[in-house]
């Protein structure tokens, strides 16, 4: 990963702001490796976490969270959550598509009636809160930076993304205090150390079909997981493709190397000392 | 083609014969893929296949990705999502154009640095090297512009900053940077430009490149020696050479597909390596994100920009020259499009009659020092610009400059040189010794 820039005295000067530039250099706290299904080039999604994941998304994020990049139809795909087709439309049900509050945009203004338009078969905008839409989240934020800031050990536990919101929804402290009319809670992880958004989750908030842990720690992992997925809903097709790819271009490269050597023979003759 | 002595292509049957009468394509593609090569070129002559791939890869791919991709602030982030969610093998398209730009741009890097070690920009090569550099500047401009395109934080911030250096001209830059803009500000207008020129832009490469290629098959390849090819009859030629089919194709093919192998594990499993994450946050004009970062392939020179600040002396000096019409600002474009100037001089600049670094035992340890100093520049480029990153930059970019205006016409006055061989022939067979079967079979 190369290492972020920081927006300079140029960059105020460039964009015509003039005078001094004052940015204070970007201090990221440490965040944790949490060892994920997914991590590395064998990694892949676990089919239960993500359907956990989604239940907590949808019973807890959901409500001040949008994700509207993501289609509801993909909750049945392989290598995601992997829904049956009659649970992702039960799933559907849910959203009635001329709902104002989920869907302003279907609702003209003026008449109050809604629009002719065709409706999306994405999950909700949602910006009730001006909380940030979650489709991309899992890549919009990155933990990990090294060894010495190369980024290398990307290759084994992916840009931190993952890492990244769990530690955030494990990040506070209990602590609040009041800006400008807005109650603010700290936050160990987050940039500037207080956050808008109130501890989401709590132990057992959230009650799995199947009994699994129900705690802050295991639930924020689920979560993370499931944010990972709607980033990255292909990953696993991808990992596929490469293993596919770089096999084939090993073999092409051993036969490549053989036909060079044996071409060039004849030009070479037998190499002296 | 003029050039190496070598035998053309005969047209044999009937139709070949009335073909070639009226459009000699066959002679003109037998003659280009029949080209008489150095026998001696090493392994850093095969960049250049990896560029022309990169440039077919990206070409192939953008044009798949512009099917779908809509160039309008409201939708383009969400047109690029649409590409990795919901087009078949979308994601692998977009991932291998992404880090395509990546690979072109280490090529390039590695292509132009030989070309500085070997002397490959000297008499007669002078067009070829200027020809290169345009390309390598319309790929700046591509790739600047490439990364816009989704509309992320960093598309947008980027876009702001870089358009902002032309606002730095005086007198006319704002209005510059207006008409580059298409309005005020970074706007629906920019964008749609902006792809409107990315899609134009390679083709204008490909044309380059044809130029290029067409260029040094006239002159005939530099190679390792710096000597040149023999052309006073065709069996002196063929000493001194093999042609370039099967020689050379089977050779740069498998330098591509070792390349390749590693180009795409990394699409596949560390695709956003080179990224910044802040590109999946949709651009925002109200939020400044906390850094804005240029990709790496632009870094060296950015640190080359903001080495030139206020209290160097040299940009007071042009301050004060100039009646203030030069200030900090300004000094430092000019010194970042004045870094890549003064290497497209290099054929003027470089005094020496020796070509190839091989050879001259004093610019080796300079040429080392330049790659270091590229390498220091693109650390500090990518640093928080504190004081001490601050000397470092000013320190690297003065040896910039001064490598290519200072040390490389002196040292061909004082440098004493080594012993060249006299033929690529003498130079081949002390590496591979005079087997029989030295000449290749035609």
């Amino acid at each position: 990963m190369i290492r972020k820039l920081t927006l300079s005295a140029l960059a105020a000067l460039a964009i015509g702001v003039g005078g001094s530039a004052v940015q204070a250099q970007v201090v990221e706290p440490e965040i944790a490796d949490v060892p994920f299904s997914f991590d590395g080039p064998f990694g892949t999604f676990d089919e239960h976490q993500l359907q956990r994941g989604l239940q907590i998304y949808t019973e807890v994020c959901s409500t001040c969270h949008g994700m509207d990049l993501v289609a509801i139809r993909t909750l049945g795909d392989e290598g995601g959550p992997h829904l049956p087709a009659d649970q992702v439309k039960a799933y559907a049900d849910a959203f009635p598509v001329n709902d104002t509050a989920s869907n302003p945009q279907f609702i003209d203004a003026a008449s109050g009636n809604p629009r002719k338009l065709i409706p999306s078969d994405h999950f909700p905008a949602n910006n009730s809160m001006g909380a940030p839409d979650l489709s991309v989240m899992a890549k919009a934020r990155a933990a990990f930076h090294g060894p010495y800031k190369l980024g290398i050990n990307q290759f084994i536990h992916g840009i931190g993304g993952p890492q990244y919101i769990v530690a955030i929804l494990n990040g506070f402290t209990g602590k609040t205090k009041d800006v400008a009319g807005n109650t603010v809670y700290e936050n160990t992880v987050f940039p500037g150390g207080w956050i808008r958004m109130p501890p989401p989750l709590s132990d057992g908030q959230v009650t799995f079909a199947d009994g699994s842990p129900n705690d802050v720690k295991h639930m924020s992992e689920d979560v993370a997981a499931f944010l990972m997925w709607a980033a990255e809903p292909h990953m696993m097709a991808r990992k596929h493709a490469g293993f596919d790819g770089v096999f084939f271009l090993i073999v092409l490269s051993s036969l490549l190397y053989l036909t060079n050597k044996r071409i060039w023979a004849s030009v070479k003759g037998k190499k002296t000392a | 083609m003029a050039g190496i002595p070598h035998d053309h292509y005969e047209p044999k049957s009937g139709i070949e014969k009335w073909l070639h009468k009226r459009l000699p394509i066959v002679g003109l593609l037998y003659d280009t893929i029949m080209i008489p090569t150095p026998k001696n070129l090493n392994w850093m002559w095969i960049w250049g296949i990896v560029l022309t791939f990169c440039l077919v890869l990206q070409i192939v791919t953008g044009i798949v990705l512009a099917m779908h991709y809509t160039p309008n602030t409201g939708l383009a982030f969400a047109s690029v999502e649409h590409i990795m969610r919901d087009v078949n093998g979308g994601y692998m398209i977009r991932y291998m154009h992404m880090n395509g730009a990546t690979l072109f741009f280490i090529a390039v890097y590695l292509h132009i640095f030989r070309g500085l070690y070997y002397g490959s920009y000297k008499a007669p090569r002078e067009v070829t090297w200027i020809i290169g550099m345009l390309i390598y500047l319309a790929m700046m401009a591509t790739a600047f512009m490439g990364y816009v395109l989704p509309w992320g934080q960093m598309s947008f911030w980027g876009a702001t900053v870089i358009t902002g250096l032309f606002g730095a001209i005086p007198g006319i830059g704002p209005s510059i940077q207006q008409w580059l803009l298409g309005g005020p500000a970074v706007d629906n207008a920019t964008l749609n430009r902006f792809f409107s020129l990315h899609y134009l832009l390679p083709f204008v490469i490909a044309a380059l490149v044809a130029v290029h290629i067409w260029a040094f098959h006239t002159t005939g390849n530099n190679n390792p020696t710096g000597v040149e090819v023999r052309r006073t009859s065709k069996a002196e030629a063929e000493k001194d050479t093999v042609p370039f089919w099967p020689y050379f194709v089977l050779k740069d093919l498998f330098a591509l597909s070792v390349i390749m192998t590693i180009f795409f594990a990394i699409v596949a499993f560390m695709p956003n390596y080179f990224g910044s994450p802040d590109n999946y946050i949709m651009a925002d004009s109200l939020k400044t994100p906390p850094s804005i970062e240029p990709e790496w392939y632009f870094l060296p020179f950015y640190a080359i920009l903001r080495a030139f600040t206020q209290d160097v002396w040299i940009v007071q000096l042009a301050h004060f020259v100039t009646f203030g019409l030069v200030d900090a600002k300004f000094f430092g474009v000019l010194a970042m499009f004045g870094a890549i100037a003064v290497m497209a001089l290099a054929p003027w600049l470089d005094t020496s009659s020796i070509r190839s670094g091989k050879y001259r035992p004093m610019f080796k340890w300079w040429f080392l020092l330049l790659c270091i100093d590229f390498i220091v520049l693109m650390w500090c480029g990518s640093q928080f610009p504190t004081a001490l990153i601050g000397w470092i930059s000013l320190i690297a970019a003065t040896y910039w400059f001064a490598y290519f205006l200072i040390i490389l016409p002196l040292l061909g006055v004082i440098e004493k040189p080594g012993k060249v061989p006299a033929t690529i022939e003498e130079d081949f067979n002390a590496h591979y010794g005079q087997g029989e079967a030295a000449h290749p079979a035609e």
